[in-house]
This record gives C-alpha cells, structure tokens and sequence, in this order.
C-alpha cells in the first residue's frame, strides 16, 4: 500500500493563549486522532522535531553556507511529521479531515513517498 | 503547581510563576500528539516547569540575592514524587486566601482566583463575566501591582484576621458559583466550569486544616450549598437548552454523587453552634434534595429556614425567595403583598425574577391578564436567552388562557 507523509505545519503562538484546561483538552483531541489512525491500522511512524526550525544547507560560491531553518522569518513552525498508509489521497483525506491539527490555524502537508525499487535489494 | 511555584517565588512574581507554568503545558501541547501522554503526565509537566523556573532564576537579575535559595528550593522536589497532594493543597489554599485580601478591590479578587488558583484564561474569565478581555487583563495587571507593592504574601492571617480573611473567601467562592449557576446574560444558562472550580474550592478550603478552629462550619455549608445546586444543574437544562424549574425537573437526571457530598458537608457544618446564611440555604437544598414533592409541612419548615436566614441577612433576593415560600405555606395573598413591598426595592429594579414570580402567584390566582403583564415586565429585563425563552413560553401559556 502507498505510504505518504503527514508534514504538520503549526503557529505555536496560537496556543499561548489557552488556559490548562483548554489545552489538556486539545492534547486530548490529539491523542484520540493518532488512537483513530492507530486502530484503521494505518500509522506507521510519527516524530515531533525539535524546535529549532533546522537548518538549510545551500552552496553560494564554492562554499555551502548554512543558514537557519525555513521557516525562521514566518511564525509557522513543522512542528512533526506522521506516516501513515493509504489506498490514495482520498483515503488521506478521510484520515486528516478531523485532526485537531486545523482548530488552531496549523496546516498538514500530505506528501507520497514513491516507492523505489533500490539496487540489491 | 502555579501555587507551589509562587510560594518558591514569592508571590510578587506571580507573573514569571504563570509564565512557566505556560511553557510547559505549551511544550506538552507539541510533544504528546507525536510521542504519546507520558506515563506520569504532572510528573512531566512538573519537570519541564522546574527547568523553566531554573532557567529563570538564572536569566533573572531580581533574583540575583534569593538565587541560590530558589534553585535549592527547586532542586529538593524530587522528580518521583513532585509534590505531595496535602502540599499542593496547602500552597493553593494560601493562594486563594492571598487573592481575596482585603487591599484588592473585590472585583480584582474574583478574577485573580480564577486566574491563579482556578487556571482561566483571561478570555474565559473575560467571557464569564461578560467583560473585555482588556478589562480583566487591566483588573489582573492593578492585582498584581497591589499585591507586589504591598508585599502581600501567602502567609495566612491569624485569629480574628483568619476568619474576616475567610469570610472574602468564601464570598468570592460563592460569587464564583453564583456567576456560573446563574450567568448575568447570554446564550448560556449555566456555566459549569465556573461551578466546578467553585466547588472545588469550597472543598479545598472546607476540608483544609487551618480552619479547623475556626470558620471551617461555614465553609462546609457553603460547600453542601454548592454539592446540593450543581446536583441539579443537569436537569437544569433540557435536551433542547430550556431551562426547567425545581418542580418540573427529571431527579433521575441529579448528580447523586453530588448529594451525597452535600448531605457530608452538610453534616460537618453542623459541628460548632455558627448558623450562617450559607448554612439557611443549605439546608433548604437539602429538604429538596431529599423529596421528591415537597409538602406542606415541609414547606413550613423551609419558610422557617427562610426566616433564619432573613434574619442573618435581609437582601432583597433572599427576600423574594421567601415569598415563595410563604405562597405555599399562607397562600398567594400574603406572598403578593411581600411583592409589592419588594417592587420598591432599587435593587430589585432590573431583576426579571421580581416580575416573573409575581406573574406566577397571579396566574396561579387566576388572574391571567395581570400575569401577562408581568410576564411583559419581566421580558424587558435583562436575562439569559434560555430564560427569555422560558418567559416568552410563560407569557404564551397564560395569555392562552392556562397557568
């Protein structure tokens, strides 16, 4: 079956403002929307990455320069990523419809990952 | 743990205090959707706010002098068993006696407590109590500066100043579950998040031993007052968001775990010889709670525990509660003229439930057309959007010609 990625792309600063109890409740939503991945038996993989926002490497000259991450001029941080296995997009869609993720302004990126035939294997 | 910190901190910095406590719950808010709710979720959290609060005290230059003493503070709470329950007990009860001091001015309490010690957020209390977020934000910032120039700390009062400290408390509490058991105006009738924090409150300061001396009768009679109403709140409301009177409501919605609380409450209230108001109106929940239909004989003894508590306190809301009352012991005659007396009243000017009462003795008289009238009266008042409804639907029935 195809695998794709689950890029979540989220506003930290939106959830500043929440009280204790909001945010139990949304950790909450989370928790019950990777239950539900889990159960349809689709989630194969989900990492949160460090906040940092990374780094990019680019050439410029002869030099590869580094610099900070992508993101480090907007507020939208890729907060983690979920793999997860679907028929196809639709599937996808089912499956991301209702995260928690949109109640507060974040964004998922759905990519499939192209299965690869690699020599020797 | 805003409590735990604050003692560590000192309360004139209540504001890092919130600070990392928000970080932390932030940082849970990232990590647990990928990783999973730790094993211990306060564990964690207690950990991550410990770190922050290090961090703190190193980034902080005020703290340069009590630096050492914090972080050794700090430090000695050991990850297995962050805090005890009775510690966090104890640091909450001395933070919720520190917000209802007596140099803030009452409103600031209120949103102070439930900010603090309850966890609001300025939006929900703002909503709550129907103001701008900028208006509690502003009420926070002026408690704040009092509490910080001031020097008001989490020490308790002693003696008499216990129990004048304890009686702001318990108002504030009592504020606290009056505003969600009743909102001002609204879409909502009831808001029980208010309800719960203020019951839990009430038990926290009820049970706690500091007051075992003194007030602590009083405290569980506010607490059996409040178990008793919230018992109720389910069938407060029906499926559709209506609201529905005592008489009218479906007991088998009651929270009878609530009851039970009361009835426990109730009973330590009576330790001591106090009879405070909140022991009056307790004790009337409780003839409720525990029949189905409340007869004449017991309603004799409700009217008894009315005058009890007139006496204690003669407001003019209690007041109008009485006259119920005495319509169903006297009968409607004598209850209207406590109404009319009760028109008088400048605080009763704009309360729907002066009217709305009135209209319900004259249509149970039979005087429909009066009763309209009142229903009219009391429409133009400000109330909730269920309560408007309910009157839309009384003022419907008698002009149609039943009570």
């Amino acid at each position: 079956m195809p695998k794709y990625m689950l890029l979540l792309h989220d506003n930290p600063a939106s959830f500043s403002k929440l009280s204790p109890e909001e945010m139990q409740k949304v950790i909450q939503k989370y928790i019950a929307w990777g239950q539900r991945m889990q159960n349809a038996g689709v989630l194969r993989d989900r990492n949160k990455l460090v906040d940092d926002n990374g780094k990019v490497l680019r050439k410029s000259g002869s030099d590869v320069r580094i610099t900070d991450g992508p993101y480090s001029e907007t507020k939208e941080v890729l907060g983690g990523y979920y793999t997860v296995e679907a028929e196809n997009y639709d599937a996808i869609v089912d499956i991301v419809r209702d995260s928690p993720h949109f109640d507060f302004g974040g964004t998922i990126e759905v990519r499939q990952i192209e299965e690869m035939r690699r020599p020797g294997n | 743990m805003v409590a735990w910190l604050t003692r560590v901190f000192g309360p004139a910095h209540l504001e890092l205090v919130e600070e990392v406590v928000q970080d932390a719950l932030v940082k849970a808010l990232q990590q647990w959707p990928y990783s999973g709710i730790p094993d211990n979720p306060s564990g964690w959290l207690f950990r991550v706010a410990r770190n922050g609060a290090l961090d703190i005290i190193r980034r902080h230059a005020v703290f340069d002098a009590r630096a050492p003493e914090i972080a050794a503070e700090l430090e000695r709470a050991s990850d297995a068993d962050p805090l005890s329950p009775w510690a966090i007990e104890d640091d909450e009860l001395r933070l919720v006696f520190m917000c209802c001091h007596p140099a803030l001015p009452p409103d600031s309490r209120v949103a102070l407590s439930l900010k603090t010690a309850g966890g609001f957020s300025v939006p929900e209390i703002a909503r709550a109590f129907l103001s701008a977020d900028a208006t509690i934000a502003q009420r926070l910032v002026r408690a704040k500066r009092v509490l910080r120039e001031q020097h008001i700390g989490l020490e308790l009062p002693r003696g008499s100043d216990l129990t004048a400290r304890l009686e702001s408390v318990l108002e504030v509490i009592y504020l606290m579950f009056n505003e969600g058991y009743s909102a001002h105006a609204g879409d909502d009738l009831i808001r029980n998040d208010l309800c719960g924090e203020a019951l839990r409150l009430g038990r926290l300061v009820a049970q706690s031993p500091h007051l075992v001396t003194s007030g602590a009768p009083t405290a569980h009679a506010l607490a059996a007052l409040m178990a008793f109403q919230s018992a109720r709140l389910p069938a407060r409301i029906d499926a559709n968001g209506e609201m529905v009177l005592l008489e009218d409501q479906d007991r088998a919605l009651w929270d009878q775990r609530l009851v039970t609380l009361g009835f426990a409450h109730l009973e330590r209230s009576a330790q001591g010889d106090t009879m405070s108001a909140y022991h009056a109106q307790a004790a009337i929940a409780a003839i409720h709670a525990r029949i189905d239909r409340v007869d004449h004989a017991r309603w004799a003894e409700i009217l008894g525990l009315y005058d009890d508590l007139v006496a204690l306190n003669s407001s003019p809301v209690i007041r109008l509660n009485r006259a119920v009352a005495v319509s169903r012991v006297h009968g409607v005659d004598a209850a209207l003229r406590i109404i009319e007396g009760l028109e008088k009243e400048p605080a009763l000017a704009q309360y729907y439930l002066l009217p709305s009462v009135k209209g319900r003795l004259l249509a149970e008289r039979g005087d429909l057309a009066s009763a309209a009238a009142c229903y009219r009266t009391a429409l133009a008042l400000p109330c909730t959007e269920p309560e408007r409804r309910f009157l839309l639907r009384r003022l419907e029935a008698v002009s149609g010609g039943e009570w």
